[in-house]
């Protein structure tokens, strides 16, 4: 689904160029659900742009999607930032609609598939309120429904739940969960958390401080559904340490 | 993605949260409605009754300060060529509003689509703005001639800038990320134009058109000033060359109202035109944080 190899990428500032991404090597299978962890500024964002064509990589790096080179936006995915960016003046449910009314696709077919996704996000009866009458966590909810309207092989999301609160954190993990085992979809999953990262995906790829390079991929063997509560359990803790010790031999963590 | 039966049961997922608290509606209650209706009136009516009061006890004399109810009588005396006067200021200062309204938001979206045009017309723009418009007025009257052409034209000079300026912001004021995602569905120029910076810089349009509307007035008045036979700013300069004070007052309050007649009929369209926008800033005001 999504292969990088030998990815660069530079940012020309005012003060030179400044390298954001280093030799990154990655190959994605479809279906699988991929989480990113880092340290803050080591490129981790910068990675899901290049895969959405939505900055260009440098020169001799390969970004393909679908085996096709990236060259430009990649069109037949979805992306969830940080921030739920909806639009004031449109109701949850046109919110989800610019999606299909941006693609120019059938407009009945798929205000259903809208409806039973809001159903799916626990958001039936909110359709019609705007975005300011919604908790920071039903907005961050509609937004992963408008990325997942047009039904699309890939699901981007740059920390999605970065900006909500611990309790809300919690739960939307687990939604994430069941819609991924009930869509399938390839996941590539950017996020500051290891428990998060490793409740969630098949692989976990952590990186290096700035400029980032693929430090570590580790393959998550824990059956699904996995729960929050079973997170303690020495399987689990057996990943998560392994990750923190990393960032303790990069010097993001301390030895205390 | 199929709907299948995995997503049948989720639906009996309840939601997470609870949506937040509901503001409570602005204008409710016999006080707020006091408050935000009858005070404004009240304390109108009191400064007009000090004025009569002061004028007569104090005996001023009419030519220096003439009383509320002397203005009244004159309004009314001389109410059929006042209502001329005014039509022709009002038709002068739509006009250049309305030109201005246009070429400004123009202007804007091609400021805000070409970083060339930005840069090349910008300096143009902001010339035009420090040239003092009544200096320039004068040199209107000898192009146009004493017609309301020259005024319209002052009423544009004075109140396009701030609707360029105000809308230009508001066209900038999309997040990159918006328009990443709308890049990420493979949206047009004029689709991002259209769904989503337009209406996002409509509060800012309204803002711009609310500055623009009062210097129309006074656009429309100064060109009157230079040179004119009609219109209210020739009935002030008039009324002042003789004296006739009353008179003078007269012309000066329906200026006034002309300029808060407008300013309300544009916050109106503002209501129906985003009211998206408007409920919100008056639940910010009230209620959160």
């Amino acid at each position: 689904m999504i292969s990088l190899r030998d990815v660069d990428k530079t940012y020309q500032t005012r003060d030179g160029s400044v390298p954001a991404l280093r030799g990154v090597s990655l190959e994605i299978g479809d279906g699988e659900f991929v989480s990113i962890v880092g340290p803050s500024g080591c490129g981790k964002s910068t990675l899901l742009m290049l895969v959405a064509g939505l900055t260009p990589a440098d020169r001799g790096s390969v970004v393909e999607v679908r085996g096709r080179p990236v060259v430009g936006p990649v069109t037949d995915l979805g992306i969830v930032f940080q921030d739920a960016i909806l639009l004031d003046w449109r109701t949850v449910l046109d919110n989800i609609m610019l999606q299909a009314e941006v693609r120019r696709l059938d407009r009945t077919a798929h205000r259903a598939r809208a409806l039973e996704l809001l159903r799916m996000v626990g958001l039936i009866g909110f359709e019609q309120k705007r975005p300011f009458e919604l908790s920071g966590g039903m907005r961050q909810r509609t937004s992963i429904c408008r990325a997942l309207v047009h039904d699309p092989p890939l699901l981007l999301m740059d920390e999605p739940f970065g900006a909500l609160d611990a309790l809300t954190r919690e739960q939307m993990t687990i939604d994430i969960q069941r819609i991924w085992l009930t869509t399938r979809k390839t996941v590539l999953f950017i996020t500051h958390s290891i428990m998060e990262a490793v409740l969630l995906s098949d692989r976990v790829v952590v990186m290096s401080p700035r400029p980032g390079r693929v430090e570590e991929i580790l393959t998550i063997d824990l059956p699904r559904p996995r729960k929050l509560d079973e997170s303690g359990a020495q399987e689990y803790t057996r990943y998560t340490s392994r990750i923190r010790e990393i960032f303790r031999a990069q010097g993001i963590l301390s030895r205390e | 993605m199929a709907v299948d039966e995995r997503l049948g049961a989720a639906a009996a997922m309840p939601p997470a949260e609870s949506p937040p608290a509901r503001p409570r509606g602005r204008g409710s209650g016999a006080a707020e409605l006091f408050q935000r209706r009858v005070m404004p009136l009240l304390v109108i009516v009191l400064f007009l009754g000090v004025w009569e009061v002061l004028c007569r006890v104090l005996d001023v004399k009419t030519y220096l300060l003439p009383t509320p109810s002397r203005i009244w009588e004159e309004l009314v005396r001389q109410g059929p060529s006042l209502v001329e006067h005014t039509w022709i200021t009002t038709y002068e200062m739509l006009l250049g509003f309305g030109l201005a309204a246009v070429v400004g938001i123009g202007l804007a979206v091609l400021i805000v689509s070409s970083p060339l045009f930005d840069r090349s017309v910008m300096p143009v723009l902001i010339f035009s703005q420090t040239v003092p418009k009544i200096a320039i007025a004068p040199l209107f009257i000898v192009w146009f001639g004493f017609g309301p052409t020259a005024k319209v034209l002052v009423a544009f000079l004075i109140c396009f800038f701030p609707i360029v300026i105000d809308t230009a912001i508001g066209l900038r004021s999309v997040s990159p990320d918006m328009l990443n995602l709308a890049r990420s569905m493979g949206a047009s120029w004029w689709d991002i134009f259209l769904k989503i910076r337009l209406p996002t810089a409509l509060p800012y349009i309204f803002g711009g058109l609310k500055v623009a509307i009062t210097l129309a007035v006074v656009g429309a008045v100064v060109g009157e000033f230079v040179g004119s036979t009609k219109g209210l700013g020739y009935v002030l300069l008039k009324a002042n060359g003789e004296l006739q004070t009353p008179l003078l007052f007269a012309a000066i309050a329906i200026l006034t109202a002309i300029g808060i007649l407008f300013y309300y009929l544009l916050e109106a369209a503002e209501r129906l035109a985003i009211p998206w926008h408007v409920s919100r800033r008056g639940q910010e005001g009230n209620w959160t944080m």
